[in-house]
């Protein structure tokens, strides 16, 4: 069991997994979303590669309406 | 009018009304109004994704094309320099490279000033990064030479504080910044209506960047139309160069000469 915090919200998945399934998971697939994990930038190139470690945090954003 | 383009870090705009996108009430508002202004650079907000409580939440990207606008990703809500560089990162990874931006870094929750010290150490990170910054900032003509010597690609000060409408208060200082630095100087908060978009233009502004102005109109597609013509009319005037102003004048409009006689 790894526990991973996304925006802020601690979330339990019961084995380990990369980005990109974690992004399927959240149904951002495909979404224009860009993802910080620990304070940096993970490319979408790399989101197959990178596993998820225990404790990791993640920011999730997309484009929004703003000055 | 030929060949008068905005040139924002080598690239040529015809519009010099820049627009934000938030504060309307829908996305189609937003997109009639964005449409209507003329722009063709348009601020976004960074924010959290749902993740997965909104599968088929509409996205802003879907309805102002990356294709069709420039989009200028900003650093609203940001209160550290650390955010704001952090926040344009993602921006440029969420648009494929792109790296024009708008820094903003506020001081105070209440009246969103910009805390121009955590700005300029931002503005260094995001330029040592190959950013293209442009920045929001006080009027303070010192500070807005600073930042211009810290590599931004322009210099947006407030003319009176964000979602305010109060207009310019200090065109002097407006003045002081437009005779002191060399890259665009574009108004960036606190226009309310058409006649403040028109005098920062006289002012030489090189164009106007707004939001609250158009979203909070009571129409804003109308306002929009008038932000456009506004931001023109005010360009052509500062071209056209003004008479000068006097207390009086012995010059009447009609000619002095041919006046009928006393009968």
């Amino acid at each position: 069991m790894i526990s991973i915090f996304i925006n802020g919200m601690a979330r339990d998945f019961e084995q380990p997994l990369s980005v990109n399934e974690l992004v399927q998971k959240m149904s951002l697939g495909g979404k224009r979303i860009a993802l910080e994990r620990n304070g940096e930038i993970v490319p979408r190139s790399q989101f197959a590669q990178q596993l998820l470690l225990d404790g990791d945090k993640l920011e999730i954003v997309v484009a929004v309406g703003g000055g | 009018m030929k060949n008068d383009n905005l040139i924002i870090a080598g690239k040529s705009y015809s519009s010099r009304l820049l627009v934000g996108t938030g504060k309307y009430k829908d996305f189609a508002e937003t997109q009639a109004a964005v449409e209507t202004s003329g722009a063709e650079i348009i601020t976004i907000a960074i924010r959290r994704s749902n993740i997965g409580q909104n599968p088929y939440e509409p996205n802003l990207l879907d309805i102002l094309p990356p294709s069709k606008y420039t989009l200028l990703p900003n650093t609203a809500g940001c209160y550290s320099a650390e955010d704001a560089v952090r926040t344009l990162r993602l921006a440029r990874e969420l648009l494929d490279g792109h790296s024009l931006v708008k820094l903003e870094v506020l001081g105070d929750a209440q009246s969103l000033y910009p805390n121009v010290v955590e700005t300029l150490a931002a503005a260094k990170t995001l330029v040592a990064e190959g950013f293209q910054v442009m920045v929001y900032t006080s009027d303070d003509p010192i500070i807005a030479r600073q930042l211009e010597d810290i590599g931004c690609v322009a210099i947006m000060p407030l003319a009176s504080l964000i979602g305010t409408g109060m207009g310019i208060l200090n065109p002097w200082n407006l003045q002081l910044i437009l005779e002191r630095v060399q890259v665009p100087v574009l108004v960036d908060a606190g226009v309310g209506t058409a006649s403040d978009a028109a005098i920062a233009m006289e002012l030489g502004c090189h164009g106007v960047l707004m939001n609250t102005a158009i979203a909070a109109a009571r129409n804003p597609v109308l306002m929009a139309s008038a932000m456009n013509q506004a931001v023109q009319a005010g360009r052509a005037a500062f071209l056209a160069g003004r008479m000068p102003k006097k207390l009086y004048s012995a010059s009447p409009s009609s000619p002095t000469t041919g006046m009928i006689a006393k009968h």
